[in-house]
């Protein structure tokens, strides 16, 4: 266990390190990435809003950080300040506040954009002195077998939908070391509240290509019972709550949950998927503010893939991203490289450590690139440059990455590649196979489970349909039985 | 002068319910244990019971912890503790949203919204999520622990932000339950109901009868059933139908009526979704009239949705149209607000001429 997060102290050293460290090898961090010369993809959009930043600033958001590092609470922040004359202090409901002659804005930005957490490079080799969770053999083949599955399962549902077979789907191409590293440094015991792209999640958890199926063909074995879209997934014995198509809502349902788990004292915590653009939304800076003074163990995952449909995240947001409105909300935040599984482990897997011994929210913000389409029903290439889309599927492919690392240390070979690959792709042929031949939930379920038992307003309305169909059965699809 | 007949209609409301309500319902529950309480005491009991009676039950809200505005939650921090009873941040939504997450844990979830003038940031997690999350999941998942209560309604002095009713937009939504006590001793067995319901319950207080409406009110644990309708006054002329406060306006229009020679039969509606068409047609079969009436704008207001049904269902017996005696279509007025209301001298007229139609 290289980044041992176990005490706090020893996580201010680790981190204090790997700032250091991060800043060596800035060069090769992802940010700097993102100014590659031929293809930009989202360079310096951002960058004049880190111009003139305040020199003042600079030092106060340092110190700061070390003392949130510390893990210490606000109120002990300002113990120093016991000594000081009362009329150099303001001494609030909220603590002490020092009073300053100087008419001093704090800065809208810091001088150095947030760093970015990274362990492997990008040809999937340890980059020097990393703190990392240590990750053994079998741990990181499930995680590579799964991420392969989860390529390969996007191609084929995605293909499907193509062929009018399903009505929808959405891929999460570029995002596979996000869904499942980040599903691996958890246990199954904590909750999952989705947003919509992070099914690489319940596939960790043992959800099976043939449930898959099954939702996306909303058939009779879709526990869902085909009332919502294509992706729309939920498994309660894997404590996944069921997607819904609504941004950011599922996040103070996150807070609600990590509350009750804090109150039954159990060892677990609840983590919530959303993305940059779920990050507007006034639900998450609800669930953020609610978490914090709540002091529920809750980990809000953002999945900054630079895109929410086309709206980049320039025209998103001013701020540096997600990171730094933790801090905002008094929540511990890291930024983290979303393409490099090693990192999304460590950093969740040391969030859900601090999550549940210190209840405290945390937020993590993976950096990454939506490579695929928003979903069947856009064309990305509309509004942003092809060959951008490219390097990223190219060049800063997540897998690959990975699987180069686990190469490289023994435990995987271009056989077993093709074998995995070829495998996973004639099961899901047959799974697609199988679901398309399970028949569609019966009428009656159209009226189930809008209450815990139907009243007698959908009784009477069942039973008027019901009278309506038999009447004029060649306007109803055959594959719903009444 | 809008004070003056303000008071009025104040002083009436607490004599009604003193004398009518508290006797037109179930005698059983008027027990040697019962004592003279107003609504915001019978609302603080129905919450000490639930949190009593079930240790995952919580009570939360913007300034819930000291007793809340409307004193609904004195007491309660300090018995059951502030893990428990406790102050949430200024955010509406937030405070649905995470009663959903407490809900979908097994809790009983119940959430304050200050003022249902409030409720609207919350609108899209009440609509979009808390009634939905069963639907959506194939019954997987559930959030049935979650009510929120909301006090509602005109209080002679509210204006646009301390006095709507915005019970039909909630009407509209598949998948909660709407709620209106009338009187102390409904509400706190409705409450109940309410909070055990494996449903998501939105209930809405008459702020007016917080303190105005006293009645004997049984101390102990009592629950009210949900979606039925109850007849509080036998008549065969009219029937007129309402809920929450409205309805101590309406049973003295019945009362000046009555002088007049026409009987009226008042009906409380109590639940607006998934509400109780069958007592409602009944008693038209019965009158052949039907008079709704509700603080809330006429126009899509929930009376819209009760003349339609009894329309489609007693056409043949109608004698005259359905008759609404509603708020107006305008932004709750504060100096006007005597105009606005669906008061009894209007209740009276619309009483006469469907009669006389």
């Amino acid at each position: 266990m290289a980044l041992c997060l176990k005490t706090s102290r020893i996580s201010i050293h680790c981190l204090k390190s790997k700032m250091g460290l991060l800043s060596m090898i800035k060069q090769d961090s992802c940010l700097s990435s993102l100014t590659h010369p031929q293809k930009p993809p989202f360079p310096t959009r951002n960058a004049q809003n880190f111009r003139d930043p305040d020199a003042n600033f600079r030092m106060s958001a340092t110190l700061f950080s070390a003392r949130r590092l510390k893990s210490v609470k606000a109120e002990k922040q300002f113990c120093s300040l016991d000594n000081v004359d009362h009329n150099q202090v303001l001494d609030l409901p909220g603590g002490k506040v020092v009073l300053t002659p100087e008419m001093r804005f704090i800065s809208e930005s810091p001088e150095e954009r947030a760093q970015c957490y990274r362990v492997l490079d990008n040809d999937g080799q340890l980059i020097m002195c990393s703190n990392f969770k240590k990750v053994g053999e079998e741990i990181a083949v499930k995680m590579y077998t799964d991420m392969v599955t989860l390529q390969t399962m996007d191609a084929v549902f995605y293909e499907a939908q193509r062929q009018g077979r399903i009505s929808f789907y959405a891929t999460t191409i570029g995002e596979e070391a996000i869904n499942i590293a980040s599903a691996a440094a958890l246990t199954t015991d904590d909750l999952v509240f989705p947003q919509y792209r992070e099914p690489g999640v319940l596939l960790w958890r043992g959800f099976t290509l043939q449930e898959f199926a099954n939702q996306c063909f909303g058939n009779k074995a879709d526990y869902g019972k085909g009332r919502q879209m294509p992706i729309h997934y939920g498994s309660n014995k894997l404590n996944y709550f069921t997607v819904s198509a609504t941004i950011a809502t599922q996040l103070p349902h996150a807070v609600g949950a990590a509350y009750s788990l804090k109150m039954d004292r159990r060892n677990a915590c609840v983590i919530t998927y959303f993305g940059d653009g779920g990050s507007s939304e006034g639900d998450f800076h609800a669930a953020l503010n609610f978490a914090a003074v709540m002091e529920v163990p809750a980990i809000f995952f953002c999945r900054n893939n630079g895109w929410a449909i086309s709206t980049p995240t320039s025209d998103q947001f001013r701020s540096d991203g997600v990171v730094v409105r933790g801090r905002g909300y008094g929540v511990r935040s890291i930024r983290v490289d979303g393409n490099d599984a090693l990192a999304i482990y460590s950093a969740v897997h040391a969030a859900r450590e601090m999550a549940i011994s210190e209840h405290r929210p945390i937020l993590i913000e993976a950096i990454t690139y939506r490579v695929g389409h928003h979903s069947t029903s856009d064309d990305s290439t509309k509004y942003r440059p092809v060959d951008e889309i490219e390097w990223w599927r190219s060049a800063r492919d997540p897998v690959a990455r990975f699987r180069k690392w686990i190469e490289s240390n023994g435990w995987w070979c271009s056989e077993a590649e093709s074998e995995l690959r070829n495998n996973v792709r004639e099961q899901l042929l047959h799974a697609i196979q199988v679901a398309e031949k399970i028949e569609k939930p019966p009428l009656a379920e159209l009226f189930m489970d809008v209450y815990d038992v139907p009243p007698s307003n959908l009784c009477e309305q069942e039973k008027l349909l019901g009278e309506t169909v038999r009447r004029n059965p060649q306007y109803y699809p055959p594959d719903v039985s009444l | 002068m809008a004070t003056t007949s303000l008071r009025t209609i104040g002083r009436s409301v607490c004599r009604v319910s003193r004398r009518g309500f508290s006797t037109s319902c179930d005698d059983k529950l008027v027990q040697p244990s019962s004592k003279s309480t107003n609504l915001y005491s019978a609302i603080n009991q129905a919450l000490h019971i639930a949190l009593e009676t079930d240790p995952r039950a919580y009570v939360f809200g913007e300034d819930v912890g000291f007793g809340g505005v409307f004193r609904c939650t004195t007491g309660l921090a300090d018995r059951f503790g502030k893990s428990r009873v406790f102050n949430t941040p200024l955010c509406e939504q937030g405070i649905i949203g995470f009663g959903i997450g407490l809900a979908a844990m097994g809790n009983r979830a119940v959430a304050e919204i200050q003022f249902a003038d409030y409720i609207y940031p919350a609108f899209d997690q009440i609509v979009n999520e808390a009634a939905k999350f069963r639907y959506r999941s194939g019954n997987q998942f559930n959030c049935g622990g979650l009510t929120i209560r909301a006090p509602y309604g005109a209080v002679g002095h509210g204006g646009h932000y301390h006095s709507q009713s915005p019970e039909a937009f909630f009407c509209h939504v598949p998948g909660i339950k709407v709620v209106i006590p009338r009187s102390p001793q409904q509400a706190k067995g409705l409450l109940l109901s309410c909070i055990r319901d494996p449903n998501p319950v939105v209930f809405f207080e008459p702020k007016w009868l917080y303190r105005l409406a006293v009645e004997e009110v049984p101390e102990y644990d009592y629950m009210l059933p949900l979606s039925e309708a109850e007849v509080i006054r036998e008549g065969s002329d009219i029937t007129l139908v309402g809920w929450g406060a409205q309805l101590s306006v309406m049973e003295q229009a019945c009362l000046d009526a009555e002088k007049e020679g026409i009987s009226c039969e008042l009906i409380d509606l109590k639940t607006l979704i998934p509400w109780d068409k069958e007592t409602i047609e009944s008693s038209v079969r019965k009158t052949g009239r039907l008079l709704i009436s509700h603080e809330a704008p006429v126009t899509g207001g929930f009376g819209a949705e009760i003349s339609a049904s009894i329309v489609e269902r007693c056409f043949l017996r109608l004698e005259a149209p359905v008759a609404r005696v509603c708020g107006l279509d305008t932004p709750f007025p504060l100096v006007f607000e005597p105009f606005y209301m669906p008061t009894k001298n209007k209740i009276l007229d619309a009483i006469k001429s469907t009669i006389n139609y």
